[in-house]
């Protein structure tokens, strides 16, 4: 099957997005959530139990707590408290071994960061990646937690330490000091802002819960590992923290009042290197100590139990008599109960089984075939006839047995459920990530080996379809990939997207997967030179000999291959746009100098066999006056230095990044108040150059609506308050510009329809080059005023920078020294990735400008705002896209297969470092910036190829069939 | 000023060349020979201005007081580039021997000096260092590169713009020394454009400070460039050919 490069291109590209999107499902496991956003509340609990009567009362015990003090230490690895390393903390050492008190080795679950183990010990549930990822925005915790549940219960919370508790939980402490874990060489300081606050607060009164963050063993860990000589002050430091916290609630303790709690915990472990954020057992393994006089005093050292780190939320939970948060997944600790009378201790696990049990049901459809669930039931009817026969009055042997069975089936049911849900949870479902993964690969593989077929002069690829679905290996590949599929699907344990997919899709799937196998094996073979010679003159032999590659085109690849190997670096991931800078001032430099080397050999060599072709033009041209000629070639010359000014210019409009994010630039500058007529001025600037920039190829009467357009997008900032009209009174309040943003869309509109209607009579009545051009140009400047309207008034100079490169570099430097469509369509996505970063996005979602989308928007409507934020934010590469299918098929005459050969290149240079992230996402899947520098970035590389496959439709469209080409 | 032709530079057919006579033979290797003793020289300067400041200086390290290497190890290789290349008579012989003359050469060549620094400076800007702050590090960088590249080109062709285009367009070398100088020139540059690869590395290393690891990939490259141009002059002799003057 023959097809033309752009379909082809453009198919390979939509498989791609599905197979991305298939691993991103992967990736990103769906949380278990409860169906019901509220949070729980103390009137929705169960009522105790009882069999054959109407329901008992739905109050809950007694608590068994009324001030709880939690110590967090940051990066407090199980051996520091209670392994051989334990001497380091002498204090917490005797109270573990002598006194009242339960140790246990808490399990974390990766990754093994600060705030998802904060998320984890408050909620109880386990954090999914894509959580963090969408809660960047608004980083206060919503789901149901302990802080909230026991400020609504009337708690007054005291916090001091890391500040990610105060952006998570804001206006949830009575009192509260935020240290910051910035600097991580201060391992000091961090924690004297910490221990400074206490001696006050322990003398006080009016204060339920303490809740202690120090920092300092982690950022010690980070520097030198936990072997170093500073751990063992750090720990001795902690332990001191510790005996004074005691030593004042045992002093503060009043016969006959509930009893106090103080909990030692780590939030995460360490490995030996000292770093975290995977599962390696040195991270995962934290210590958590429970100190109150409520338990028993213990007779000596006893092995540690194991539990898991969320089990603290519904100890907690329950310990200070509120209601288990909705989705945590924990279990009390059963130790904890163990004074309390044998009601209360079922009573409490009859709650924290009511809540486990309710979480199964909202998020596994089939909960009914858990085995938890069901021990879960029938220990609620045991309770049930328990209960009756205590409120009798029996209190025989007999009783109290029965009572340690029912006991003991809770305890079963809880454990049961808890691993049901945690195993949902927190994990990659790796099976389809692997067949994302797959997918994409074939497919990037095919598109590679067309390559020379592609580019070549037909541009047409010719796909083995029909031979590779009929021939043998190709069913044999279906069925071993149908049956690898039901083994996984029957054999995995968590839940697995792919296996929950309905079997025709599946199927669908494995015969496109076989199929592409099929067809890239032939394609192989093809390839070989003692491959079966299927067209005996294959274009890549015929022109492989002539295959050298200039300075330019070196660069091009080493730039294109190198970025995508720079993304491995979280550095450079978040560094991105210093990379692109980089290429783009090299590529800079490269042109220039092949302009200096054109314009100076032909102006010294003329008697030279070279010129004869310029020679020949030159005659053709030669009604020109020389004066043209000569200002012509100092342009050209000087277009280069001037686009590299431009650049610098730009990049130091909108600092992004992490490591230089914070250094004034010229945004700030401008934005301040102050300097609000330089801002109007210089916005006023960049849309005259605009227009004048982009009316030259429209017609009159888009010329017209572009003019009134831009002049609506000034008066839109100018009402909401970004810019000043001359004419306008100072005292006029700011509004949301509504009415100016709507009178713009309508001539965006209206430009967008006059573009579209020249184009469709172009394909349709009269084949017309030039009505074609036309056309497109004026869809291509509808989308320029467009932008305009979305961009802040600050960025408009990246915008108008944009346009006069692209006329420039079209007009004298793409046009001029016969670039091929490879290397102009490599140029224009380099320059569309800087341009991304110059708008001043970075790849953290803390950039995207979600404001944008309400811009003529009265409120929030999903469907228009995700489109607007999406077009603002990839505006950069869309825009240098757009021009390249503009400058492209108005090329047309020197290249008829231009657009095509564009259209392959744009879609290898997406998919290639597409295809590597992931692979790199998957191999870093435990790296400790997996949440904060690698998750984010997948999202923008999928958001960019999903766009950049509609921008290959686009071209598809543009381009004419090589008959009609011809008329 | 020399006259060029250059019907070579357009036809690189290195086939179809006639053999070279035994006589050019012992010329390359002489030449080659000489290039490769004049480069060690070079080198063995480059190595005496970073260990002598330490011995002298006391707190030198090339990171710590990396300007003060800097300024040290371009002196060096100046005054020695210029010494070897004038010794060996490689500069193109002038056609006046007036004094005038010679000092109008002079002021050419010092002034060229200060415009490459210039010129590398703009670039380095363009490039994204700070404009204003540690504008003293990024001109220092631009004389280091200069010292390394520009300096060469005038010890070797002179303060001769045109002859420069020449040898830096394609197929412009005229003798091994234009070869020789391409290669090195090139492999200071990539150097120092390789040298700021690391810079966005979060490592908080000493030499991630700016400019110690451009000016240190320069130096690398040059040293590479030195090393590699005889060598490379030496395997490819057959295959080398000029248009001599």
């Amino acid at each position: 099957m023959r097809v033309r490069s752009s379909v082809f291109a453009c198919f390979i590209l939509i498989f791609e997005v599905l197979g991305v999107a298939l691993f991103l499902r992967g990736f990103f496991p769906v949380p278990v959530k409860s169906s019901f956003s509220s949070k729980s509340k103390l009137s929705d609990l169960p009522a105790e139990p009882l069999a054959g009567s109407p329901p008992n009362s739905t109050r809950l015990p007694q608590p068994l707590f009324r001030r709880v003090v939690l110590m967090v230490v940051d990066a407090l690895r199980d051996d520091f408290v209670i392994g051989p390393a334990g001497s380091h903390m002498p204090y917490t050492r005797y109270l573990v071994e002598k006194g009242s008190s339960h140790s246990f080795v808490a399990k974390a679950r990766p990754p093994t960061v600060t705030m998802p183990r904060i998320k984890a010990l408050t909620t109880g549930s386990i954090p999914g990646f894509i959580d963090v990822v969408m809660n960047l925005n608004s980083p206060a915790l919503l789901e149901d937690n302990l802080i909230w549940q026991a400020k609504t219960a009337g708690k007054r919370i005291v916090f001091y330490g890391d500040d990610t508790w105060v952006r998570l939980f804001p206006k949830h402490f009575m009192e509260y000091d935020g240290t910051t874990s910035f600097f991580v060489s201060d391992y000091t300081e961090v924690d004297n802002n910490v221990t400074r606050h206490l001696d006050s607060t322990l003398k006080r009164d009016d204060w339920d819960v303490l809740i202690l963050h120090y920092l300092g063993l982690d950022h010690i860990g980070h520097i030198s590992g936990p072997h170093s000589s500073l751990v063992r002050p750090k720990l001795l430091e902690m332990d001191d923290v510790l005996k004074k916290i005691h030593g004042s609630l045992v002093s503060k303790e009043a016969e006959g009042s509930l009893p106090y709690l103080l909990v030692l915990c780590g939030d995460h472990g360490m490995t030996e290197t000292g770093s975290h954020g995977g599962s390696s057992v040195p991270e995962v393994n934290t210590a958590l100590v429970l100190i109150s006089p409520a338990f028993k005093r213990k007779a000596g050292m006893e092995r540690p139990g194991e539990v898991e780190q969320v089990d603290l939320a519904p100890t907690l939970a329950l310990g200070l008599g509120l209601p288990v948060p909705q989705n945590s997944v924990g279990r009390v600790i059963p130790g904890v109960l163990e004074e309390r009378s044998l009601r209360d201790q079922l009573r409490f696990l009859h709650l924290n089984g009511h809540q486990l049990s309710c979480l199964l049901r909202d998020s596994t459809p089939d909960y009914q075939k858990e085995a938890g669930f069901e021990q879960f039931r029938v220990a609620e009817k045991a309770h049930g006839s328990w209960m009756k026969l205590y409120l009798e009055g029996n209190t025989s042997e007999v009783l109290t047995n029965m009572g340690k069975k029912v006991l003991k089936q809770y305890l079963e049911a809880l454990a049961a459920m808890s691993s049901a849900l945690s195993k949902q949870l927190g994990k990659y479902d790796m099976y389809s990530m692997i067949a994302g993964m797959v997918f994409v690969f074939q497919l990037l593989l095919v598109l590679l080996l067309a390559m020379p077929e592609a580019l070549s002069s037909a541009a047409a690829v010719d796909l083995p379809v029909l031979s590779s679905l009929l021939s043998l290996p190709f069913y044999l590949l279906c069925l071993l990939l149908a049956s690898v599929h039901v083994l996984v699907c029957t054999s995995a344990e968590s839940s697995c997207y792919f296996c929950s997919l309905s079997w025709g899709l599946v199927f669908a799937a494995v015969a496109f997967s076989s199929a592409m196998f099929c067809i890239l094996i032939s394609m192989v073979t093809r390839r070989l030179p003692f491959g079966p010679a299927v067209h005996g003159k294959s274009p890549v032999r015929s022109s492989g000999g002539e295959w050298s590659l200039s300075e330019l085109d070196v660069l091009l690849l080493a730039g294109t291959v190198g970025h995508t190997l720079s993304l491995a670096a979280s550095s450079f991931v978040e560094e991105e746009h210093q990379t692109w800078y980089f290429l783009l001032n090299t590529l800079c430099l490269a042109v220039f100098q092949d302009v200096c080397r054109k314009y100076f050999r032909e102006q010294r060599g003329s008697g030279d066999e070279e010129e004869h072709l310029l020679l020949s033009k030159d005659i053709r041209s030669s009604a020109h006056p020389k004066q043209e000629v000569v200002s012509e070639k100092w342009l050209a010359l000087a277009t280069p230095p001037f686009t590299l000014l431009c650049c610098r210019l730009l990049r130091s409009l909108n600092q992004t990044g992490v490591q230089w994010a914070h250094l004034p630039d010229v945004s700030h500058w401008i934005n301040s108040s102050e300097h609000k007529t330089v801002l109007s001025l210089l916005s006023a600037l960049c849309l005259l150059l605009i227009y004048l920039l982009v009316q030259r190829r429209c017609s009159l009467v888009s010329k017209v609506a572009l003019a009134l357009g831009l002049l609506g997008v000034y008066s839109y900032r100018a009402a909401v308050g970004s810019v000043l009209f001359p004419w306008q009174r100072s005292g006029r309040a700011a509004s949301k510009g509504t009415v100016e943003a709507r009178f713009v869309y309508v001539f965006v509109l209206g430009i967008l329809f006059s573009g579209t209607k020249d184009l469709l009579r172009s394909q349709i009545v009269t084949a017309d080059a030039k009505l074609k051009s036309r056309g497109l140009w004026e869809i291509y400047s509808g989308l320029v005023l467009l932008v305009s309207l979305l961009f802040r008034a600050h960025n408009l100079p990246v915008l108008c920078c944009g346009l006069l490169i692209q006329t420039l570099m079209a007009q004298f430097i793409w046009k001029k020294l016969h670039y091929d469509a490879a290397q102009t369509t490599i140029m224009h996505y380099w320059f569309g990735q800087a341009f991304f970063y110059f708008q001043g996005n970075s790849n953290n979602i803390g950039t995207v400008d979600i404001s944008v989308g309400f811009v003529g928007l009265e409120s929030y409507i999903e469907a228009p705002a995700i489109f607007l934020t999406a077009l603002s934010t990839y505006a950069g590469p869309l825009l240098w896209a757009c021009h390249l299918v503009c400058y492209l098929s108005s090329e047309r005459e020197r290249s008829p297969v231009a657009v095509g050969h564009g259209c392959y290149c744009l879609a290898l240079l997406r998919s290639v470092p597409a295809a590597a992230y992931i692979v790199l996402v998957t191999v870093l899947r435990y790296h400790l910036f997996i949440w904060s520098v690698f998750s984010p970035k997948l999202l923008y590389e999928s958001m960019h190829l999903l766009l950049t496959a509609g921008v290959c439709l686009v071209f598809i469209t543009m381009e004419q069939s090589p008959g009609s080409s011809k008329s | 000023m020399r006259h060029v032709t250059y019907e070579q530079r357009h036809k690189p057919d290195i086939w179809n060349r006639p053999h070279i006579s035994a006589e050019a033979a012992i010329m390359w290797d002489h030449e080659i020979r000489a290039m490769a003793s004049s480069h060690s020289i070079i080198a063995a300067s480059v190595f005496m201005a970073t260990v002598l400041p330490a011995v002298l200086v006391p707190g030198f390290s090339v990171y710590g007081t990396h300007l003060l290497w800097l300024y040290s190890v371009s002196a060096a290789v100046a005054a020695v580039s210029v010494s070897v290349f004038w010794l060996l008579g490689i500069s193109p012989p002038t056609k006046k021997h007036t004094l005038g003359y010679k000092l109008s050469r002079l002021f050419r060549s010092c002034l060229y000096f200060f415009l490459s620094c210039l010129f590398f400076h703009t670039v380095v800007i363009l490039y994204g260092a700070p404009l204003i702050e540690s504008a003293l590090e990024t001109f220092s960088l631009a004389v280091l590169l200069t010292s390394l590249t520009t300096l060469r080109c005038l010890c070797v062709l002179g303060p001769n713009v045109q002859a420069w285009i020449r040898v830096f367009s394609r197929h412009g070398a005229m003798s091994v020394w234009d070869t020789c100088l391409q290669i090195t020139v090139a492999f200071t540059l990539i150097g120092a454009w390789l040298g700021a690869f690391p810079i966005p590395l979060d490592w908080d290393r000493p030499w991630q400070v700016w400019p110690v690891s451009c000016s240190l990939g320069a130096m690398i490259g040059y040293l590479t460039g030195l090393v590699v141009a005889p060598a490379w002059i030496h395997y490819h002799r057959k295959q080398l050919t000029y248009k001599c003057k």
